[in-house]
């Protein structure tokens, strides 16, 4: 009897310590994103002002400057970058979705998973391979080809996904009123699923807009302004990057301010995202 | 009536009147003013259109998705062509290979070999506890108000990118490292070889720290989802039987769901291998086999970043070029093993009923 308690106790005990250990780890796991938070803005907050989002790099030992040319470079890449993925994501996603319920549809599926696990630095590799070296020179049009394909297998996923849960019926409906079938996708089933797809888009920018690899040996850099696709382009990331590798405090400073930029930019659009458009969509569903 | 209908789905009555608007574009010369009695009296040619148009649509959006199979095959071919001269004057030699010398023209890749797998392995073994213990606290622990925060801070994490990461590594975790973690370190543990000679701060452990915060949200929800199927009447039993929680955790959960967790496990060492720029910053980017984990190191993807502006000469380029296909061979296989296992479990369940 006295043993049948002590194994009560024993197996009660345990019970809590797993609780215990598991509710700390996960506090362990919380704390790490807040104490990143916290330091970006300890550290970011006192040089995030207006000079810096209205001024370019100023050279070793001068004091200010700012990142304006690398925020316009990012923008820029990421135009190119859409411009290029945003048709053929969301396309493959259409073929996935409507038609590709056959060995074809399984194989693309397959291959933009695989393609989604590719990491970026040998996308960067390939960008260079492909666009710098048959150019000659590198440019901002290698680096959106670098984020367009990275872009490519997120856009692709997830308009397939948003795409397939647009009812059936819908589409039946819409068949029985004689409505083509290209015509029931572009406006019934891609307009029911558009939240999602929107959806799916700015997380894909969230993503790739962060990205350094791809673009180090592809738009290099450039700490004056750029406004065209054919020249090396500055870019939020890669300045981050070459700031923080450098033996100077000042461009630490900098690097602190870039990285709270750009984090402020993803996060927010992150959590936008999440909270209005995920939570509209699936609430009016 | 005669206007062309903008929303269908709104008009249902209209609905063939859509017949001109969709001929048009196929270069049939109907005007827009077309009424109902001429777009039946042009029934046939209206249908062969439709034909066209749907058979055109298709192949578009086909064409879309052959890109995606054609750039997966771009990246081989990209790959393979580029680094053609690494691997015709080393051959296989070039993977086992210790030494790095571009000046003398002699590339062995196994430095960055080594430095991947250790950094890769050490931040498995510090974020698979964590992650795990996220996702089963989530699941099966938490209070219902907490869940939903806990969840999205740590989709936050996975939000946050490599080189945000890099900074605050650099910046913050190298100097607590060398300050306060490696001394204890080398005080308990030095016996083990592992944690031994002067810790500058840049070291394969940071590397594998900071790799770790970012693999843990990857596999915490994909834990997560897969703790989510498995069968509410698992745990009913379990319970039944008289189980503590922990022990219907352990018994009715986790073995269910432990091929899952191991793909998610899998998953996350994918992203491990190939992560670039935090690496890169601080893992001291020295090509050496060093047994300390305090000693800096190297990573496939860290010489890339590094030194693939510097390389002047072709077959410096060509090597590094190698490495990135060795690096995408390996990141390949590794997650198309953890996709099979996680679909083993998840397989059968409507994608709507995972997570949460």
């Amino acid at each position: 009897m006295a043993n049948n308690g002590f194994t009560k106790f024993r197996r009660q005990a345990t019970d809590h310590a797993a609780t215990v250990i598991a509710a700390s780890l996960s506090a362990l796991v919380v704390g790490t994103l807040f104490a990143i938070f916290a330091y970006l803005v300890i550290k970011g907050a006192s040089s995030l002002n207006w000079t810096f989002l209205t001024q370019t790099p100023k050279p070793v030992g001068e004091a200010g400057g700012g990142m304006a040319n690398c925020l316009f470079g990012s923008v820029l890449i990421l135009l190119i970058a859409s411009a290029l993925g945003l048709p053929v994501g969301i396309g493959a996603g259409i073929y996935l979705a409507e038609f590709g319920h056959n060995r074809l549809g399984q194989l693309i599926r397959f291959t933009a998973d695989v393609l989604n696990g590719v990491p970026s630095i040998v996308i960067g590799l390939v960008a260079y391979g492909l666009v710098v070296v048959t150019q000659g020179h590198f440019s901002a049009f290698s680096g959106g080809v670098a984020l367009a394909i990275m872009m490519v297998p997120i856009l692709t996923r997830n308009t397939e996904e948003m795409l397939r849960l647009v009812p059936q019926s819908v589409r039946e409906a819409a068949f029985g009123l004689g409505i083509p079938q290209w015509r029931t996708t572009v406006s019934i089933t891609l307009a029911t699923a558009r939240a999602g797809i929107i959806t799916g888009i700015m997380l894909a920018f969230a993503r790739v807009a962060g990205e350094t690899a791809p673009l180090l040996f592809t738009a290099l850099g450039n700490t004056f302004w750029s406004f065209s696709p054919n020249q090396p382009i500055a870019a939020l990331p890669l300045q981050i990057y070459v700031y923080a590798n450098s033996p100077y405090e000042e461009w630490h400073r900098q690097a602190w301010a870039g990285a709270l930029l750009l984090i402020i930019m993803i996060v927010g659009t992150t959590a936008v995202v999440r909270f209005v458009f995920l939570r509209r969509m699936l609430g009016a569903r | 009536m005669g206007a062309a209908p903008e929303r269908p789905v709104s008009s249902p009555e209209r609905g063939h009147a859509l017949g001109p608007k969709v001929s048009k574009p196929m270069g049939s010369s109907e005007s827009p003013k077309i009424s109902l009695v001429t777009t039946s009296q042009k029934a046939p040619a209206w249908t062969r259109s439709l034909f066209n148009l749907d058979t055109g649509f298709k192949g578009l959006m086909l064409i879309a998705g052959l890109t995606v199979l054609a750039l997966v095959g771009l990246i081989v071919a990209t790959l393979m062509q580029q680094s053609s001269l690494a691997w015709q004057k080393f051959g296989f030699h070039f993977f086992t290979g210790n030494a790095w010398d571009p000046v003398s023209g002699e590339f062995g890749a196994m430095p960055f070999i080594y430095g991947t797998l250790v950094s890769s392995a050490l931040a498995l073994i510090i974020a698979v506890p964590l992650a795990v213990a996220v996702a089963v606290f989530v699941t099966e622990m938490c209070p219902q108000p907490l869940r939903k925060p806990i969840s999205f801070a740590t989709e936050l994490l996975a939000a946050i990118p490599s080189i945000i990461y890099g900074v605050w590594a650099m910046f913050i975790l190298v100097p607590l490292l060398r300050a306060h973690v490696a001394p204890l370190l080398m005080k308990y543990f030095s016996w083990s070889g592992l944690f031994t000679g002067p810790m500058y701060g840049y070291s394969m452990l940071a590397a594998g720290v900071v790799v770790a915060i970012m693999i843990i949200p990857i596999i915490s929800s994909i834990s997560r989802e897969v703790l989510a199927v498995v069968p509410q009447h698992q745990r009913e039993a379990a319970l039944a039987l008289g189980a503590t929680r922990w022990e219907m955790i352990r018994m009715g959960v986790l073995r269910n769901a432990r091929p899952g967790i191991v793909g998610a496990v899998i998953l996350g060492l994918g992203r491990a291998l190939g992560e670039t720029m935090a690496v890169t910053l601080v893992i001291g980017n020295s090509p050496q086999i060093a047994k300390s984990l305090l000693a800096p190191g190297y990573s496939m993807a860290a010489v890339i970043a590094n030194e693939f502006n510097e390389a002047t000469d072709d077959l410096y380029r060509s090597a590094l070029i190698e490495i990135g296909l060795a690096l995408f061979i390996v990141t390949i296989i590794v997650n198309i093993l953890a996709s099979l296992m996680v679909w083993s479990v998840t397989r059968g369940v409507p994608a709507g009923a995972r997570g949460q």
